[in-house]
């Protein structure tokens, strides 16, 4: 772990908002831009970095993880464009179903996990549905340098192409739009081949075009370093289950519809995080004992660690069994 | 020739593993000495259908056997000075998915390596096997000068004359290991020189 100083609290420091618009995109998506309280300027931000996004649902607190969709150059406002999941935990409808302009609400600092490397030639960006948000803050960013890029985007309908009208305007040369319902699919092998040297390739979307793209990549020769990937995984429903938080000498019941580390801060437990998607590594804690079976989901650990039962990742990790006692 | 086990070190020296076979669109050799060995004991008609070598014999007399390998380009160069520029202007043109494979001494390893890192692949994804004599690259600290192909400790830097301790630490950028005047306290107080590994 580095060395960074101490805070107050777990996760990125907070910044008090406005919420200064709520603009609906399509039946799914809304954008919302905040602005902050104090008047100040946004800390600076570049091209995939997520903000967290606090949410006073009742007398439940949720915490959760959107790409910043704004111009990195434009710091008077952030934006992020919202995906509602009627499945889902409730984030999302929470969003849109309670979120309107004027009304205050938290976010954190921002956080990149998913940034550019800036030493590639080119950018391949690839992505699905709401994927797209990271790529336009990584657009904006880019045009600004006159780097090389070009995006692949694909989407479930015309209707349900966010964002494509603006991009298809503004860079009719670099964007290609694929429509599922037209049968339009990206041709990845063929896009992939003949790539210039230096070539990075980025991919955000479900889990199935990560992987795709991902095992592409390595069969056609692509070092793993040049192919990045952003998935926040939402925590998982499952049975509910006991845990013993050792130092703090408590005992807590997982909800079915709880993650382990919200269950830890409901209990007034201050857990490490920072994405709450399975992938900063942040929330990692050790196991003091188990008897059971761990359902690990994260993006972080390596295999041995998830087969070794001494580590979890709270945030979207789950455990079945008799008795779980972690150290924290 | 056989292989040499260089002993542990410190995390900044570079480790060289065994070439393999990995699938891409073409695959790059450059190589020195006998660094010839290793291609000639990893390559496959297959993989030299899409091959690019290019080899510094350097005294060594592989090159019959390389070409028998028919690679779809071989290159044999009389040094890395007067290779490099090719090995620049093959990379400038390459896709994405070209396998680069170095082999042969220290040197010629960091330095080819250097080149492809500038050109966009990743050091970790550049396979490396050294083969031969095991001199190295070094760079005075004190003058910035290179001196190739070191193989006692201390050395005398061949550009400023300093006496110079052959130190583990490496740099990638400059392709080379620092030496450090190992006098500097004492002049002339100097240790005999002996082998590296020795
Ligand atoms: S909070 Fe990032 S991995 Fe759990």
């Amino acid at each position: 772990m580095s060395a960074a100083p101490q805070k107050a609290k777990a996760g990125a420091e907070r910044i008090d908002v406005t919420v200064s618009a709520v603009v609906p995109l399509n039946d799914l998506v809304t954008r919302f831009e905040f602005q902050r309280r104090d008047g100040a300027d946004f800390p600076p931000f570049s091209g995939g970095a997520h903000t967290v996004v606090e949410m006073k649902d009742g007398d439940r607190s949720r915490l959760n993880p959107y790409s910043l969709m704004s111009d990195p150059a434009d710091l008077s406002t952030y934006a992020i464009s919202v995906r509602r999941d009627d499945q889902g935990r409730g984030g999302s409808l929470y969003m849109h179903n309670n979120v309107s302009q004027g009304d205050d609400m938290v976010i954190t600092y921002p956080v990149n996990l998913f940034s550019l490397d800036l030493r590639a030639k080119k950018h391949v960006f690839l992505a699905g549905g709401i994927g797209i948000t990271p790529f336009m803050a990584m657009i904006e960013q880019l045009e600004r340098s006159n780097g090389n890029w070009e995006l692949h985007y694909s989407v479930r309908s015309a209707d349900l192409g966010t964002y494509t009208d603006v991009l298809t305007y503004k860079y009719p040369n670099k964007v290609h739009v694929y429509i599922d319902d037209q049968n339009q699919a990206i041709d990845l092998e063929t896009l992939l081949d003949g790539q210039p040297l230096g070539t990075h390739a980025y991919v955000c979307g479900p889990k199935g075009m990560i992987d795709w793209v991902h095992a592409t990549g390595s069969k056609m020769g692509w070092p793993d370093e040049n192919v990045h990937s952003e998935e926040f995984l939402a925590p998982a429903p499952g049975e509910p289950f006991e845990v013993r938080l050792c130092k703090s000498d408590k005992t807590i019941t997982v909800g079915e519809n709880e993650s382990l580390l919200e269950a830890i801060e409901r209990a007034g437990v201050d857990a490490p995080f920072l994405c709450r998607g399975g992938s900063c590594g942040q929330c990692e804690t050790d196991v003091v004992a188990s008897d059971g079976e761990f359902i690990h989901r994260d993006h972080w650990l390596e295999e041995e660690d998830h087969a070794s039962g001494k580590k979890i990742m709270p945030c979207v990790s789950r455990f079945i069994g008799k008795q779980l006692e972690l150290d924290r | 020739m056989s292989k040499f086990d260089f002993p542990p070190s410190i995390k900044s020296r570079p480790v060289y593993g065994t070439l393999t076979a990995r699938e891409g669109n073409g695959h790059l050799f450059i190589a020195d000495a006998h660094g010839a060995e290793a291609i000639l004991d990893v390559a496959t008609p297959e993989m030299m259908a899409n091959a690019h070598i290019i080899y510094i014999p350097r005294g060594e007399s592989f090159g019959d056997k390389l070409r028998a390998l028919n690679p779809a380009q071989y290159y044999e160069g009389p040094s890395y000075a007067a290779s490099v520029t090719r090995i620049q202007r093959v990379l400038q043109d390459a896709k994405m998915g070209l396998q680069v494979y170095l082999t042969g001494t220290e040197g010629l390893m960091g330095q080819a390596q250097n080149e492809a890192m500038q050109a966009g692949i990743p050091h970790t994804a550049i396979q490396t096997e050294h083969r031969g004599s095991v001199a190295r690259r070094m760079q005075c600290v004190h003058c910035k000068g290179i001196t190739e192909d070191v193989e006692t400790d201390p050395f005398v830097c061949s550009h400023c004359g300093l006496n110079l301790f052959v130190r583990d630490h490496y740099s990638r950028r400059l392709a080379a290991y620092q030496g450090v005047c190992i006098d500097a306290e004492d002049p002339g107080n100097v240790p005999a020189a002996k082998g590296i590994y020795e």
